[in-house]
């Protein structure tokens, strides 16, 4: 609970801070809620030696809506996608998180870039096929959620980089269900499943789900989207498609949850998610 | 007490014990709201870890990575060079022979008992265990210093799992033991041969009772400071008084000059009744270096190295005629005790078979208990240490039963209940149980809930996939410890007694003070003593501080755990404060020429009987005992009396608690959606102060049967190490709950109540247990395990259906 020693600094600006972590050098380490790194600089489990505090750097926070594009800042805390609800399946997701006091100081940035498969935020931005945008010394470059997760805690971006925004198409008329199973509502998901679907006069237009721990990484569930696009959305129909949600994965288990349970929980959640994106459930 | 009976020792209480007059109760009763929470809940409380003293320096310890493994080497040189580091010491430099202490020695019986050192000598026996300690300027230098020490070590066979330890050819925990079965221990009444043989069913049960943490909120701390010849201890414990006699005898300081301060202590539950290695080595380490020596425990020491409880493989059979009627109890029990013994560690066990019949009339009852060493951390006492183990096995097997005779669990429950009694019951074992109206307990639950309106929503919800099920629970407990001569050497061979203390001092202007034996840590005993003492002196509560938890300023005492404050303790400053109130008589009588039998409490005053007008304020007569030119011949100055009171028998709380919950059959997860509870504790003192200890109680059980677990892998490593993975239930899972009392007085005190700090958590996990397997019933699931997990849940709907997955 005692963390090693480290150096800190809050500069005032991107540049400045995309340098700091660049004269860092590898230990060096961005911070923005804190809620994820610090536990882990708590338990000694990382020592970064310098931590950059994005708080005073300007711009990172807020939702904006324009050009059928939502503009989420980096540092936007989980409590205010939590009570934006037209961002739908995203706020959904966001009041699941832990406590009031995680939601205000975790952010949408943090959450992604730390890349926790059991976070709730990566598997939702995958299946609404978000993107991010990094600025890093030599520029600007965007990344697709599909590309951003890498490996267990782990993400595409470099060590000198910072994740300043993430765009996310508008799915206005959009169905959506967000399934989150815990044991305690403070937990991480044991497995959780994120859909959205677009129906028109009952029939599947397009349809994507998410999956949150089950594997080392976020996942999309292919073999579910095949198996409804196309179809009439009734129960019967997602029931079958809900069958194929743990299709290719390979949670990894542990003490509470062997990989064969979390595999039945993907498929019921999956089907319980995409019961109320059709408005089957509430 | 003792193996075979002793049941002679157990009493028949009668009216002459109560010593205290009775006095009219104003305050007694009353839902008062606790004195200490204004300081508490605006933070001015103060905690081993706001205490600082001058030159302090703080401590840290190398713990072992390894379960089982020969210490080849240790370097700290890099350590020693680090700035701030003032010392590091290994077991070498501990000038320390005891062993840190267990006490009981039961008569007769040989307890395997392995040296228990404060630094690991040669050898580590569990994760956790340490190696060094480092004294260092500041938390961060010792911490970082911890670090730069490379111990090597040599791996030995680890056994985590108690059944293996047993077994021929298992690793041996301590090998110059042996053996790593600690001893056996039986407790029995009646023909149980004759009970089963009688038996038209009988139902066995093999119930794993998994070990849990304390968690307490505030984890341990200790700060020591030798100065001129005199050790003062502050630490974050529930036994000052038991850590001040074993201070003195290790460290080899006489006893008045050892100090221990348990300041505000933030909950125990039983996991700070110890005396622990880290209490002791800094009290060493602040007389080797002449400074102050700091510890604050970090979580994770704290689920590491802070004792657990239960940890038990029951095996529990019952006997049963067709008509219900129970034939024989028979327990058989298998302790993990962990790879040390700590204070009470083999002494928790035998307290499941003291009510291992529960409130049922039963002519046979034995209990046998084989306790073993494992590679784990030391088991002791936590929240109802080992009654909640034997409840659960009665309370569960009760329902398995009535469900193999087609009968009404509540049918069979008051089929067999013990008959209302007042003045003892003596079960086949020969403990004298003080009270009872099991079914006036069990009645009054039902005027909150009726099973058949439960089972009616039941049936609407299973159209939904929601299974709801009720659980009940009918309990008894042991508590109030204790009478010295039952739990004493002689008896059944704890070194030490059970009585407890208390001063009542009226100061010169009529303020008063309470200085109780007990040490409370978050129960209310400031505010439920001061209620008891302020109705014998006429005062207010608000007038009355009571002090605890100091050494130095209070009579000895023997502390707070086992439910005893109240019974033991509060008896204890009912009868000081009576022994105050009948100088006060006197004083009164002489200075207003009537007789002392004709003064009474009347309106806050001490006045004589029948005229009213005449009489004095407690601040009239306190300065007639301080000014003394006009006291009765003989009488010596002062107002200010003590009283040591040494129960003549334990107290026996019971009562009725429903369960009802959800379980979603899909997923496996259960809610508990209702509970009500109705706990029997005698006549309240406080209601609010029961319903505070009912809550956390019942907290502690639904927290045992569905989340909490303390869990070591096959290599002995703790699994469950953090908040994350020791699931802790909050407020989100759990419904809000309904209290309701009667009120059976006890026999055994004058205030004639019993203990409640631990009956919530001893009536609550088999009514869960009861309630999951009741929901679950129509999918074919006749029983499960704790804890409930979601996943278990779901594997037992699973195999229940012949694996098809539901
Ligand atoms: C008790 C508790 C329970 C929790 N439960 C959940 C839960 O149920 N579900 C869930 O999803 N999460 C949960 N969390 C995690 C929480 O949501 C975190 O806040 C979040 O994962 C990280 O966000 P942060 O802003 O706190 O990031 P930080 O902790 O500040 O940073 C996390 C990582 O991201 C990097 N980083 C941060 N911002 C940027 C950026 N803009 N660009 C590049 N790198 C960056 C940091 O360098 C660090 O490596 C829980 C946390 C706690 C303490």
């Amino acid at each position: 609970m005692i963390p090693a020693e480290f150096d800190y600094t809050a500069p005032a600006s991107l540049e400045e801070a995309i340098s700091a972590l660049r004269q860092g050098g590898e230990d060096a380490k961005l911070l923005a809620g804190g809620h994820s790194l610090l536990p882990l600089m708590k338990l000694r489990l990382a020592a970064p030696s310098l931590l950059v505090d994005l708080r005073r750097v300007p711009g990172l926070a807020g939702v904006a809506r324009g050009n059928g594009t939502w503009r989420i800042g980096a540092l936007t805390p989980h409590a205010v996608l939590e009570h934006t609800p037209e961002l739908g399946v995203v706020s959904a997701a966001a009041a699941t998180i832990a406590d009031p006091q995680v939601r205000n100081r975790g952010t949408i940035g943090g959450s992604l870039v730390h890349g926790d498969p059991a976070s709730d935020l990566p598997a939702v931005m995958m299946a609404c096929e978000a993107s991010v945008t990094v600025q890093g010394p030599s520029g600007q470059r965007t990344i697709p959620a599909l590309e951003l997760f890498q490996g267990y805690m782990e993400t595409a971006l470099a060590a000198d980089e910072v994740l300043t925004e993430v765009r996310m198409p508008v799915l206005d008329g959009w169905g959506f269900g967000y399934e989150k199973f815990n044991r305690r509502s403070e937990d991480w998901a044991m497995v959780a499943v994120s859909a959205v679907v677009n129906a028109r006069d009952g029939t599947c237009e397009d349809v994507r789900v998410g999956l949150t721990n089950m594997g080392s990484v976020p996942l999309r569930a292919p073999a579910v989207e095949e198996a409804l696009r196309g179809k009439q959305l009734d129960a019967e129909s997602i029931a079958a498609a809900a069958e194929q949600a743990a299709e290719g994965t390979d949670p990894p288990a542990d003490l509470n949850a062997s990989a064969e349970y979390k595999r039945h929980l993907a498929r019921v959640l999956c089907r319980r998610a995409l019961e109320k994106a059709a408005g089957l459930s509430s | 007490m003792t193996t075979g009976g002793a049941a002679e020792q157990f009493i028949r209480v009668a009216a002459e014990t109560t010593e205290a007059a009775p006095s009219p109760s104003i305050h007694v009763g009353q839902a008062m709201r606790r004195k200490e929470d204004p300081r508490l809940i605006t933070g001015k409380g103060s905690y081993v870890e706001d205490i600082n003293l001058t030159g302090q320096l703080w401590a840290a310890w190398v713990r072992s990575p390894e379960a089982h493994a020969r210490i080849v080497s240790i370097d700290a040189s890099a350590a020693r060079a680090r700035k701030g580091v003032h010392a590091v010491y290994t077991h070498e430099d501990l000038d320390i022979e005891a062993s840190l202490p267990m006490i009981w020695v039961p008569p007769e019986i040989e307890v395997k008992t392995p040296h228990h050192p404060v630094l690991a000598k040669d050898e580590v026996n569990h994760v956790g265990d340490p190696v060094a300690l480092v004294i260092g300027d500041d938390r961060y230098a010792v911490i970082d210093a911890v670090e730069d020490i490379v111990v090597e070590y040599d791996p030995l066979e680890v056994v985590v799992d108690p059944e293996k330890a047993l077994e021929e050819g298992s690793p041996l925990v301590h090998e110059q033991l042996g053996t790593n079965k600690v001893c056996e221990w039986s407790l029995g009444g009646g023909d149980l041969e004759a009970g089963f043989a009688e038996a038209d069913v009988v139902i066995e049960r093999r119930i794993v009772n998994h070990r849990m943490a304390g968690a307490a909120i505030e984890p341990r701390g200790v700060l020591a400071e030798f100065r001129a010849d005199r050790l003062t201890v502050w630490s974050s414990t529930q036994v000052p008084h038991f850590l001040r006699l074993f201070l003195s005898i290790l460290l080899g300081v006489t006893e008045d000059k050892v100090r221990v301060i348990a300041p505000e202590v933030g909950g125990g539950f039983g996991s700070k009744l110890q005396v622990y290695a880290e209490e002791i080595g800094c009290a060493w380490a602040s007389m080797k270096l002449g400074r102050p020596i700091k510890w604050i425990e970090t979580r994770t020491e704290g689920f590491m190295v802070t004792h657990h409880g239960r940890d038990q493989i029951d095996t529990i059979r019952v006997g049963a005629k067709r008509d219900g009627t129970l034939t024989a109890w028979h327990a058989k029990i298998i302790a993990d005790l962990g790879a040390y013994q700590m204070l009470l560690t083999p002494a928790i066990p035998p307290s499941s078979a003291f009510v291992m019949c529960g409130v049922y009339k039963t002519p046979a009852v034995q209990t046998d208990i084989v306790m073993v060493m494992t590679n784990k951390f030391g088991t002791d006492a936590i929240r109802g240490a080992g009654r909640p183990e034997a409840t659960h096995m009665i309370e569960v097997t009760m329902d398995q039963v009535a469900h193999e005779l087609g009968m009404d669990p509540l049918e069979l429950r008051r089929k067999n209940f013990i008959p209302p009694f007042s003045n003892g019951h003596e079960t086949p074992i020969g403990v004298t149980y003080d009270s009872g109206n099991y079914g006036g307990a069990l009645d009054k639950l039902l005027e909150h809930i009726d099973p058949a309106d439960v089972r009616r929503e039941a049936e609407a919800l299973r159209k939904r996939g929601v299974y709801r099920g009720i659980g009940f629970s009918t309990y008894t407990e042991i508590c109030g410890n204790a009478p010295s001569r039952v739990i004493g050497p002689k008896g059944f061979g704890l070194q030490g007694g059970g009585w407890e203390s208390a001063t009542v001092r009226v100061h010169a202007s009529g303020a008063v003070t309470l200085y109780t034996g007990t040490s409370p840590h978050g129960q209310g005993h400031e505010t439920g003593f001061a209620q008891i003492v302020a109705d014998r002196l006429g005062i207010d509560p608000a007038q009355v501080d009571v002090i605890h938890g100091d050494t130095a300023t209070g009579p000895f005492g023997l502390d707070t755990y086992g439910s005893r404050s109240l019974s033991v303790g509060g008896e204890a400053a009912a009868r000081a404060a009576t022994k105050v109130a009948g100088k006060a008589r006197q004083i009164v009588a002489h200075q207003l020429e009537a007789a002392p039998e004709d003064i009474e409490l009347h309106e806050g005053r001490f006045s004589v009987r029948g005229s009213p007008d005449k009489g004095m304020t407690l601040p009239e007569v306190a300065g007639a005992a301080y000014v003394p030119d006009n006291l009765p011949e003989g009488m010596e100055p002062g107002l200010d009396e003590q009283s040591f009171y040494d129960p003549e028998n334990f107290v026996f709380p019971f009562g009725a608690h429903a369960c009802v919950v959800d379980v979603d059959a899909e997923t496996g997860k259960v809610s508990v959606v209702r509970w009500v509870a109705v706990d029997d504790c005698g006549p309240a003192i406080n209601p609010m102060l029961i319903d505070g200890q009912v809550h956390g109680g019942i907290t502690h059980g639904i927290g045992q049967a569905l989340y909490e677990r303390i869990h070591y892998d096959e290599s002995g490593q703790l699994v469950t190490g953090t908040f994350v993975d020791y699931a802790l239930a909050t407020a989100a899972e759990l419904p809000s709950y309904e209290t309701d009392r009667t009120e059976t007085p006890s026999p055994v005190n004058s205030l004639r109540v019993k203990g409640v700090g631990e009956a919530g958590t001893i009536a609550a996990s088999p009514a869960v247990v009861n309630a999951v397997i009741d929901a679950l019933r129509p999918l074919g699931v006749d029983y499960i395990n704790m804890p409930l997990t979601p996943m278990r849940v779901w594997e037992a709907i699973h195999e229940a259906n012949g694996g098809v997955r539901a």
